[in-house]
């Protein structure tokens, strides 16, 4: 409790604030028993004086001290707005609890009521208890105390329902304790703090209205004196002495803000400390001091053919965890030729969302993205960014994402949302945009695709939206689809359409595609060839056709055998990779498997194996390329605890 | 054809859903019936504000030497002389036709007295309003900019407090130091009326700056937490250029809960012009409301406070409209 306090002590304005606070309530306190006489005296020598250097904020109508008499005014000034507090308080939270009390139905009638008075503001409520009550000091402490009380009953009942669905509250039901019994023992303790700490903005919020009511010549009146009222009184003469208005102003709202800030600052102290997270930390080339240290081996350095739509090289994503840099990707090197769909397959937190982010420049503040190359049909994405590029990205670079729901602006219409790329980048009309956009509606076989057009997100199922989400990819011409997960959000029933659709796109205009998943068998169904990720590294890339037969990662091989087929025994535990993935804070030296690997041994432990073509690969796939020691070897037999949890990604 | 499971649908025609089920018209009915709920409210309340006074009003308003007859003559003038039902029917019955009562003090028709004072107030609001969307969406948006992702703390913390401390001076009080300075020292604007388009300078800016400062606030922390939303990478792999995306995506999605907020503080600008028109001797519904309640010019004081109160209603209805047509899922989320 304590070091909370302690909080709100230390940041400036909470201290500012305290000082503030404490200063005021002790001139509340002092002023009057200091300067009261002082500040009765009339001066007839230096009526409506100017400020000198006996009365520095100048003399009133009667030759009275205009400074003595603002530092006299703050006790009744305070005390007045206490007072219309302690009224909106005990008079909210009555009506706040009320429907806690009262039970549902009447309950319903008094919320009803809160919620209508809540909508209007408080200085009107206040200027209809005035009338009420009439104009003086004691009409306004009742007009500002119940012009403030509906937003603390709404406060109230917000936080009384709060507490009423705790267990607690509902085990006090049980045994048959009073419902107002359990407000005052259960409920009431429980919503203090938060009230007081409302309480204590209420405060200032009161102060500052008070001096309103009282500068309008509806609160207090002379020859009483607030603030308010000596504004009031200095506003008149504001030409011949600004003092006489300023003073007072600077009192109240000095004040005023005190109770306000202090109110504030303990409400942030008290409250839940901000988090730190993930905090992005800028972009740069890779060869700075920062670059890769090591990284896989190219396949077939030195060549390449026109045919290459993306080519990665040593590509490393750093983002700042809360202990230092942390490299969810570490040296990713593959490249991405006219027409192929790639695969990329692991677990959660291996890299692979990342990397797709990393290549097609999404990251932006998430992390830092080096390599040594990066570039997509021979442009050079590492480049800063220009006009040109995004064009050229706009129109051939298309984006699947997982989570369709979220995807789309949820404040525009699709066919707007699409057309938006042709208006852009393509330098077409509206018209001719949203034509196009209802044409590729229809292409990823949207029915009614004209009226779609005009729908909101919202309007559309997930699955359709994911249809509509390729369908601005096909905008342009794209040269690359890369789809992250996006079959993972979707009903089963839709995850094949959407699959079709993708490969059938890819088919009909010669399209690569990069599908992210952490299902093997989808990837393996669509793709060409598989690359298989853990911990921010490549583990394997082999051709789809060899997944189930010639994979020779143990990672790998773990995969595939932890899928079921129809041959597995459904009442066995279905298998399971033992161990936990590597946290990317905390990469071991040697092999980042090699902790859940049966294979390994000293070498695994201590030497990192390098992505290499692997020579014991039979001769037809060249490609096949592998990070292991033990690449190829046979498994130990391991009937036990197997279990696909491990391999299931949450979406 | 093999048999299919399908369950034969109920012949809707799918284009033209059944009226009720239309997500706007169920809005609207819904809306609807909470303006005319808060309207009764309201119109009640202005009716037993005389009715709740304690002792009696019009004793209390003449003195307690006044005579007798006066008296009865006042009661009578107020309507306050029949069963309390019938002067409330009464008092409907004006409200629909258009009769507010008689001024006491001028003894003109209440109603002239509103029109007469009522535009001044309007346009004093309305600009106030406008400048503080003007000023807040930009600083918001720029501020949200730069601070996304936990970026430039300092600015996010100079930011916050500048605007937690603006929102928290009142508006009268902006309005005297403004006075002080632009009026007194630099001479350079008049301190009172409505004469010149100069004279709307200061009571608009005394009325803008604190929703400004609170509607920026709010606009910013909309974009950041905008900016990290799925749609938000969607648009950037569309390679918008950074402006249509903060603009063009960002901002409408920001701008519906500021304008909650906005709609807020339209109404407690609505009635901050009391304060502010008070200041600068504006010619408007506020200044004579105060009046009135001084001098107990009781069905002037009813009839501004109504016009305040449907004033606020009309803001809240606005506000609920826009978001309803900006974020076309707030409809739903109602129900």
């Amino acid at each position: 409790m304590q070091g909370r306090w302690r909080r709100v002590v230390r940041t400036p304005l909470g201290l500012t604030a305290t000082v503030l606070v404490v200063a005021v309530v002790a001139l509340a306190v002092l002023g009057p028993v200091l300067w009261g006489s002082g500040a009765g005296a009339v001066d007839t020598d230096a009526i409506l004086a100017r400020p000198s250097a006996r009365h520095w904020a100048g003399t009133d109508n009667l030759g009275r001290d205009i400074l003595l008499r603002v530092l006299v005014a703050s006790r009744l000034s305070i005390l007045l707005a206490l007072l219309a507090t302690v009224i909106a308080v005990v008079a909210g939270s009555l009506l706040g609890s009320a429907p806690f009390v009262l039970g549902r139905r009447t309950g319903r009638w008094v919320s009803a009521g809160v919620n209508i008075a809540v909508a209007f503001p408080g200085l009107l409520l206040a200027l209809f208890f005035a009338v009420v009550f009439g104009v003086g000091a004691t009409g306004a402490v009742l007009a500002i105390g119940l012009a403030g009380a509906p937003a603390f009953a709404r406060l109230t009942q917000t936080l009384v329902a709060g507490v009423a669905a705790r267990d607690y509250v509902a085990a006090a039901r049980a045994v048959g304790i009073g419902r107002f019994r359990i407000l005052l023992r259960h409920v009431l303790p429980n919503i203090a703090e938060p009230l007081v700490v409302n309480a204590t903005i209420g405060a200032g919020t009161a102060l500052l209205s008070f001096a309103g009511l009282s500068f309008l010549g509806l609160g207090v009146q002379s020859p009483s004196y607030d603030w308010g009222r000596l504004l009031y009184d200095g506003i008149g003469m504001i030409y011949v002495n600004a003092p006489a208005a300023l003073a007072p102003g600077a009192a109240v709202l000095l004040a005023g803000l005190a109770f306000n800030l202090f109110g504030e600052s303990v409400a942030k102290g008290l409250g839940v400390p901000v988090g730190g997270g993930l905090r992005g930390v800028g972009s740069a080339r890779a060869g700075a001091a920062s670059g890769p240290e090591r990284t896989d081996q190219g396949e077939e350095a030195g060549d390449r053919s026109p045919e290459v739509v993306l080519d990665v090289r040593d590509l490393e994503v750093t983002v700042s965890g809360p202990s230092g840099p942390v490299r969810p990707v570490r040296g990713v090197s593959f490249d991405v030729r006219r027409g192929e769909a790639i695969g990329i397959v692991g677990e959660s937190g291996s890299g692979k969302s990342m990397t797709a982010l990393a290549v097609t420049r999404l990251l932006a503040d998430h992390g830092r993205v080096d390599a040594s190359r990066l570039e997509f049909l021979g442009d050079d994405l590492l480049a800063p960014d220009t006009a040109v590029r995004r064009r050229t990205l706009g129109t051939t670079l298309a984006m699947v994402f997982q989570d369709p729901m979220t995807a789309f602006n949820p404040t525009r219409r699709i066919g707007a949302q699409l057309a938006e790329v042709a208006t852009r980048h393509q330098g077409r009309s509206r018209k001719e945009a949203m034509a196009r956009a209802v044409d590729r509606l229809t292409a990823v076989r949207i029915p009614d695709a004209d009226r779609r057009a005009r729908q909101y997100p919202h309007e559309f199922s997930g699955g359709m939206r994911q249809r509509a989400m390729i369908g601005m990819g096909l905008m342009g011409a794209p040269a690359l689809i890369v789809a992250d997960e996006p079959t993972t959000a979707l009903d089963v029933t839709v995850q094949q359409q959407v699959l079709d659709l993708l490969a059938a796109i890819r088919e009909a205009d010669d399209v690569a595609l990069i599908l992210i998943s952490h299902d093997v068998t989808v990837v393996g169904e669509v793709c060409d060839r598989i690359l298989v990720m853990y911990a921010g590294r490549i583990v394997e890339d082999l051709p789809a056709a060899e997944l189930a037969t010639a994979a020779r990662h143990p990672y790998t091989r773990a995969l595939v055998d932890a899928v079921p087929d129809m041959n597995t025994d459904p009442t066995e535990p279905l298998a399971t990779i033992p161990g936990r993935p590597v946290d990317p804070a905390d990469v071991p030296p040697g092999c980042a498997y090699a902790d859940r690997c049966p294979l390994a041994d000293a070498r695994c432990e201590a030497e990192d194996p390098l992505l290499a073509a692997d020579p014991a690969a039979p001769a037809d796939s060249p490609r096949h390329r592998v990070a292991c020691w033990q690449a190829g070897e046979p498994l130990p037999v391991r009937p036990d605890d197997r279990s696909i949890d491990d391999l299931v990604e949450s979406p | 054809m093999p048999a299919t499971l399908t369950v034969p649908s109920p012949p809707v025609d799918p284009a033209r859903p059944r009226l009720w089920a239309l997500p706007s018209v169920r809005f609207g009915v819904r809306r609807l019936r909470r303006l005319l709920v808060s309207l009764w409210v309201l119109v009640t309340a202005s009716f037993a504000m005389i009715h709740l006074i304690p002792g009696d009003p019009v004793r209390g308003a003449l003195g307690p030497t006044a005579p007798a007859d006066l008296v009865a003559a006042r009661r009578h003038a107020l309507g306050l002389d029949g069963p309390i039902l019938v002067q409330y029917l009464h008092y409907l019955k004006g409200l629909v036709t258009g009769d507010l009562g008689t001024s006491l003090a001028s003894q003109l028709p209440v109603s002239d007295v509103v029109a007469q004072r009522l535009p001044a107030t309007l346009i004093l609001a309305g600009l106030a309003f406008l400048t503080a969307v003007v000023l807040a969406i930009p600083l918001g948006v720029v501020t949200g900019v730069l601070t996304r992702r936990g970026r430039g703390r300092r600015t996010e913390l100079a930011f916050t407090t500048t605007s937690i401390i603006v929102a928290t001076i009142p508006d009268f009080l902006i309005g005297v130091a403004l006075v002080y300075v632009f009026a007194i020292q630099l001479g350079w604007l008049p301190v009172a009326g409505d004469a010149t388009a100069s004279a709307y300078v200061l009571p608009v800016f005394s009325l803008a700056i604190g929703p400004a400062a609170i509607l920026a606030r709010i606009v910013r922390v909309e974009m950041v937490g905008v900016l990290e939303a799925d749609f938000i990478r969607t648009a950037r792999a569309k390679r918008l250029p950074a402006r249509a995306i903060y603009v063009g995506h960002a901002l409408p999605n920001a701008v519906t809960a500021a304008l909650t907020v906005g709609g807020l503080l339209l109404g407690a600008l609505v009635a901050g012009t009391v304060l502010v028109e008070n200041v600068f001797a504006w010619p408007g519904l506020g200044s004579t409301i105060v009046r009135s309640i001084i001098t107990k010019d009781y069905p002037v004081v009813q009839a501004i406070v109504l016009v305040y109160g449907v004033g606020v209603l009309i803001v809240n209805l606005v506000v609920d409209v826009a978001i309803a047509l900006l974020d076309p899922r707030s409809k739903i989320r109602e129900d």
